[in-house]
């Protein structure tokens, strides 16, 4: 899981793309029985214990499935949280100890951001595949209009598998 | 590989200290609103790694490069800010920016009963200690003006 996510920005600072790609590391299961320990609340459309930390279960937690139905959708809005304040042309890449943010901003203004872990080599080329990939399968995409979300299948399947030859290559060749 | 400058601030936003070495670019805005500038896009970078993060963080935000300079950025937790802003050729400087607040911050301007902490700082001894060491770094090298 060495690329974490994939989003696609457009000019306006609107996210038209996103893909995440991280197994969340603790996913715990517990039996609890009514009144339950924990106090739950909605947060940007999840689930999310506010209260209640016990058992590996801690703030902040999100409810992935109870009793075995999936409880809600992966996809969250973060267009107005990824406003051009932070993914300004200037910053290439952002460094943390758990990831790092690589940025790549085309002339028309779209800017293609990979979050991935912070030993993965090669995000360069995988931002140039990743537009190579938007050029053929979105713009040329009669059915997609500039600027807004992208809905196209094969930009979808193009991409993942582009993603999983940068986590198993580590690097893009010339010419791939 | 050069350093261009450093800023220190402190929790509040203050800026508790500024030199330059090799900048070739001002900002074209006073001093005062490049400090409220650097310090407020500081303070929103980790408040959106924080957010964005996939797995817990230990340290946070740390540094970011552009295609010209590299900013390097170390957090107390008191609050104390050290930020330094190199070229794109010089690796992780987090323990450097460590052994800046521990050998020189603490020892010249904590332990000085005389220097008011929360206002720009005004020991000289701070500012040639400070001086000489980025001087003895081995990245930093000025190129002839």
């Amino acid at each position: 899981m060495a690329i974490f996510s994939v989003y696609v920005v457009n000019k306006a600072g609107g996210l038209i793309y996103q893909y995440d790609n991280y197994v969340p590391r603790a996913e715990v299961e517990k039996t609890f029985s009514f009144p339950l320990d924990l106090v739950l609340k909605i947060h940007d459309e999840k689930v999310v214990v506010s209260f209640g930390q016990r058992d590996g279960i801690r703030v902040g937690h999100a409810v992935l499935s109870i009793n075995g139905v999936d409880v809600n959708g992966k996809l969250f809005a973060i267009g107005s949280q990824l406003s051009p304040e932070v993914g300004s042309s200037g910053i290439e890449m952002l460094e943390t100890d758990m990831f790092k943010l690589h940025c790549f901003q085309t002339l028309t203004g779209i800017k293609f951001i990979v979050l991935a872990d912070p030993r993965q080599s090669g995000v360069d080329g995988l931002l140039r595949k990743i537009y190579e990939i938007y050029s053929d399968f979105a713009l040329k995409n009669p059915f997609y209009s500039l600027e807004m979300p992208i809905r196209c299948e094969l930009f979808d399947q193009n991409l993942k598998s582009a993603l999983e030859i940068a986590e198993k290559a580590g690097t893009f060749g010339p010419g791939s | 590989m050069t350093i261009h400058n450093l800023y220190i601030f402190d929790r509040n936003g203050t800026c508790l200290h500024y030199s330059e070495w090799n900048r070739k670019k001002q900002a074209g805005i006073s001093k005062e609103e490049e400090y409220k500038l650097m310090y407020g896009m500081l303070f929103s970078i980790r408040s959106f790694v924080s957010k964005m993060s996939p797995l817990d963080m230990k340290d946070g935000f740390v540094a970011f490069q552009t295609s010209r300079y590299k900013l390097h950025y170390y957090e107390t937790p008191t609050g104390i800010k050290i930020v330094m802003n190199t070229d794109l050729g010089v690796p992780n400087c987090r323990d450097i920016l460590h052994q800046i607040y521990s050998t020189l911050y603490v020892e010249y301007i904590v332990k000085n009963p005389l220097c008011v902490l929360g206002e720009t700082l005004q020991s000289e001894l701070f500012n040639s200690r400070l001086d000489s060491f980025i001087r003895a770094l081995p990245f930093f090298n000025v190129r002839a003006a």
